[in-house]
């Protein structure tokens, strides 16, 4: 436990002082100030309005810049340290593999999440100076949904490291698996799928399988129960779960496939060479 | 028995087999410089030794595999590496970080890094990758020699030091010589030559050479020198200023102090200006 603590808080050490985690902050911290700038508050889209309004842009805006983030961030980070002779050194020291691997996903969790988080949060709290209506269960549940697809980013992130010896293999297999499950979101590939006949419920596999459309519908479905934006498959999804299992399944499916690919990483991680 | 045992051990990366069969044993109380042409397979044997490489064969420190029992085993490593890691992490941290896997005392760690000349009081906050290449190379033998280690592993370790520390550095090894065992891996014989009791050198995948050999010079003797010049030269000056030599009769003649082991590495530098040297004198002397 202490060489999984001194891990991570190495690890986050080491993230603070990155050139990407000052971009990643911008960028989190950046979207929410243009959202505010914009008077996204005071408008009113699809009977959105208020802080409600700015929350449901910000995790549709969240859901296409974080996964992509994540993956490159950790990749590169990861199997930059292993080319640039720091796991060589690191390694040497008596910590263990389980320490080293699970402390540095951890340690690399919250650095990804901080940032996310904080700009949520500084909304909610600039939209309560403003006297805006804070919705708390939405904030909450939408803050489990960022936990979830962050750790489910990050295990898939830490699972390609594993498996690329270099950054430059590492980068390109992280962006084929984002522009992956970006083209199996509903409004692009789902719809191809769709016009060419494919049976319903291979096509609603496929939607509750991705982690990207788990998490959209998930949000979705805050804001609109009756998931009318979604057409169709709505019926489907709030027959077989209903609201609550589905936003059960947008907190839990994406943790444990992230897990799952995290310990696959590990197995992979203890079994190689390790620089 | 042996402390360290590698027995046909080999190692391929895809279809090339870096090492091809490696038999070895060194004892507590051996100083093993490795030496061998680049790609002739040290850095390879050191990462299998530390466990940091799967290989066929067996690799075994006091009867056990460091990949399998990698914390007991590494706790009584200390690794030096030839480049230092590009940590950014600061300098505090990273010696709270060693200490805390280690199990050992920070304020040791610290110590030696005093004895070495590296303040961490003034750069424990700065990130260890903006310090000097001295600089790391100090920090990263007081995180090796700080703590109760019985083998040390060390590539290049006085590369980056200058003839003070170095001098300071072999006297921490000979603290260690009778306790530890040591592999000094280097591409040149004539680096670690007086460091060691024994001589293996590698070419592609092999060992090629095993030898012991005289190991008269004390670590922690020393050489009172004075050189002679046929005239004052400033280049010549920079070069011994830097081995703390002060100038005698205008620059004519120059006096310092060399540490032994440093002996062929200094003999070394004065070669570059043979046509300058006009007497060379070299007196050794216990401890300074």
């Amino acid at each position: 436990m202490k060489h999984l603590k001194l891990t991570a808080l190495a690890d986050i050490s080491e993230s603070l002082r990155s050139r990407w985690f000052i971009v990643y902050t911008l960028v989190f911290g950046g979207v929410v100030v243009a959202l505010f700038v914009s008077g996204l508050t005071e408008s009113r889209v699809m009977g959105f309005t208020g802080l409600s309004r700015l929350l449901v842009t910000y995790l549709q805006i969240t859901m296409a810049i974080l996964p992509l983030f994540v993956l490159i961030t950790t990749v590169r980070s990861v199997a930059g340290d292993r080319e640039a002779g720091i796991f060589e050194y690191m390694l040497s020291l008596p910590v263990s593999l389980s320490s080293w691997f699970w402390g540095k996903l951890l340690g690399r969790f919250f650095v990804v999440f901080l940032p996310v988080i904080l700009a949520m949060f500084g909304a909610v709290i600039w939209g309560r100076l403003k006297g805006v209506e804070i919705p708390w269960a939405q904030v909450w549940l939408y803050t489990a949904f960022l936990v979830s697809l962050a750790w489910c980013f990050l295990g898939i992130g830490m699972f390609l490291s594993t498996l690329a010896r270099s950054s430059d293999v590492a980068t390109g297999a992280a962006f084929i698996v984002w522009l992956f499950l970006l083209l199996f979101l509903d409004l692009i590939l789902l719809g191809a799928l769709i016009r060419e006949g494919l049976p319903p419920d291979t096509i609603i596999a496929i939607a509750l399988a991705n982690p990207l459309q788990v998490f959209r519908t998930g949000s979705m479905l805050l804001f609109d129960p009756q998931l009318v934006l979604l057409g169709p498959a709505a019926y489907v999804i709030l027959d077989n779960f209903g609201e609550k299992g589905y936003l059960a399944w947008t907190i839990f499916y994406p943790l444990a496939l992230g897990t799952f690919f995290a310990w696959l990483g590990y197995r992979i991680f203890r079994r190689g060479d390790l620089p | 028995m042996a402390m360290i045992q590698f027995q046909q051990v080999t190692k391929r990366f895809r279809r090339q087999e870096v090492l091809k069969g490696i038999d070895l044993e060194v004892a507590r109380g051996d100083r093993v410089a490795l030496v061998g042409s680049n790609g002739a397979g040290k850095t390879t044997l050191i990462r299998c030794l530390l466990g940091e490489y799967t290989c066929g064969g067996t690799v075994a420190i006091d009867g056990r595999a460091p990949r399998r029992h990698r914390t007991e085993v590494l706790k009584r490593v200390g690794f030096v590496p030839q480049i230092a890691p590009p940590l950014k992490m600061p300098v505090g941290q990273l010696i709270r970080f060693a200490a805390g896997v280690c199990d050992s005392d920070a304020g040791r760690m610290i110590e030696v890094a005093g004895r070495l000349g590296l303040e961490l009081k003034a750069i424990r906050r700065q990130p260890f990758n903006k310090l000097s290449g001295g600089m790391k190379q100090k920090l990263l033998i007081a995180i090796a020699l700080g703590r109760d280690c019985e083998l040390l592993v060390l590539d290049e370790p006085a590369a980056n030091l200058d003839p003070e520390a170095r001098h300071i550095f072999f006297g921490l090894l000979a603290e260690k010589k009778d306790r530890a065992a040591m592999l000094i891996s280097s591409h040149r014989l004539d680096e670690v030559a007086s460091l060691v009791n024994r001589v293996v050198e590698m070419d592609q995948g092999r060992i090629v050479l095993d030898d012991h050999v005289a190991d008269d010079v004390a670590m922690t003797s020393v050489l009172h020198s004075r050189l002679e010049l046929v005239r004052p030269s400033e280049a010549f000056a920079q070069t011994v200023r830097q081995w703390g030599f002060e100038a005698r009769e205008d620059g004519l003649a120059w006096e310092g102090k060399v540490a032994g082991p440093d002996r062929l590495r200094f003999l070394g530098v004065l070669s570059r200006y043979a046509a300058l040297l006009k007497g060379i004198h070299l007196e050794e002397t216990a401890d300074g």
